[in-house]
């Protein structure tokens, strides 16, 4: 397992969980008129994509600020290859985890 | 409650058990990334909005630091505020409903009640309940099957967790990139990560590409 502090988990943990909910009830409480900005929209529908793009990057190929090619690359070749095949979900995550763990223990 | 059709039940059930498959791989991440399995737990039953929550461990994964994390994390769940404007007016709810209504406002529950609009409003209404609070229960109990799973296997690396994290994100951003403008936004945003990981403190790359968002969604 990875070692971090529990006061940083913890804090992770519950201020995520309060920021997201406070941002889910933004539109049951605030007028509409608010988010009407279509700048805000366009530029809102493309963060999920850099933000997974990035986090692919960050797990995959970094460890801290190094960017480093080892198992994990190999297992999300793996998951990429599935995806063209246009596997389910499932099948795409355990193809990841079957070839990282392989080229993990051969090294 | 009464007389909810047969399709509003079968959309709402097939999405509740798929969620489920993803429960298992936030469980597993959130252990891989170091935190335990009930502030694992936890963040499924509180926070519940999982793209968010994969993002959340995720940053603390590469190392990064608290505030990074939080932050990425709500920018993700910004869709959902979008979600509940849409779905304030159609659940028609008021006082204490409106706070359980926010909680269960997700991508699921929010496009299911949609795709029930031809059906009318009742079904609309029924459609966000039954799949927020379907997707709730799977969500939770399939974290904890995976958190538990992953404790007990011991070296996420021997066990592959580590690759299967960052394949879980590919998995939710394959459907977005059959459109081409933002396969070419993808690319740029991989590329900018790459760059800026040997130059910026760890996890802070992955807020930086929010500049990447900003710039291509600057003019339509």
């Amino acid at each position: 397992m990875a070692t971090v502090s529990a006061t940083l988990t913890w804090t992770v943990m519950i201020a995520t969980s309060a920021l997201c909910y406070l941002i889910k009830l933004v539109g049951y409480l605030v007028p509409a008129r608010w988010f009407a900005r279509e700048r805000l929209q366009r530029i809102n529908s493309l963060i999920p994509v850099v933000l997974l793009s990035a986090l692919v990057v960050a797990q995959a190929l970094a460890v801290k600020t190094h960017v480093v090619l080892d198992h994990r690359m190999a297992g999300v070749a793996a998951a990429l290859a599935a995806l063209f095949a246009k596997a389910p979900f499932p099948v795409v995550v355990l193809s990841a985890a079957i070839t990282s763990a392989i080229v993990y223990r051969w090294h | 409650m009464f007389s909810i059709s047969r399709q509003t039940w079968r959309d709402a059930v097939s999405v509740a058990l798929t969620v489920g498959a993803y429960g298992v791989a936030f469980g597993a991440a959130g252990v891989a990334a170091g935190f335990s399995v009930v502030q694992t737990a936890l963040f499924s039953l509180l926070a519940f909005t999982g793209a968010s929550q994969f993002a959340a461990v995720g940053v603390v994964a590469a190392g990064g630091a608290g505030l990074s994390a939080v932050v990425a994390a709500s920018l993700l769940s910004v869709r959902n505020a979008l979600y509940s404007l849409q779905m304030a007016p159609r659940l028609e709810t008021r006082g204490w409903r409106r706070f359980v209504a926010a909680h269960l406002t997700i991508d699921e529950s929010t496009n299911v009640a949609l795709a029930q609009s031809s059906l009318g409003p009742s079904a609309v209404r029924h459609g966000f309940w039954l799949t927020g609070s379907g997707v709730f229960i799977f969500w939770n109990l399939f974290t904890l099957l995976g958190a538990v799973g992953a404790r007990a296997l011991g070296n996420p690396a021997a066990w592959g967790l580590d690759a299967a994290v960052p394949a879980a994100f590919l998995g939710l951003l394959w459907p977005r990139l059959r459109d081409r403008r933002v396969r070419v936004i993808a690319g740029v945003a991989v590329i900018f990560s790459l760059v800026t990981t040997p130059l910026l403190p760890a996890g802070t790359p992955i807020i930086a590409t929010v500049l990447v968002a900003v710039v291509a969604g600057w003019r339509p």
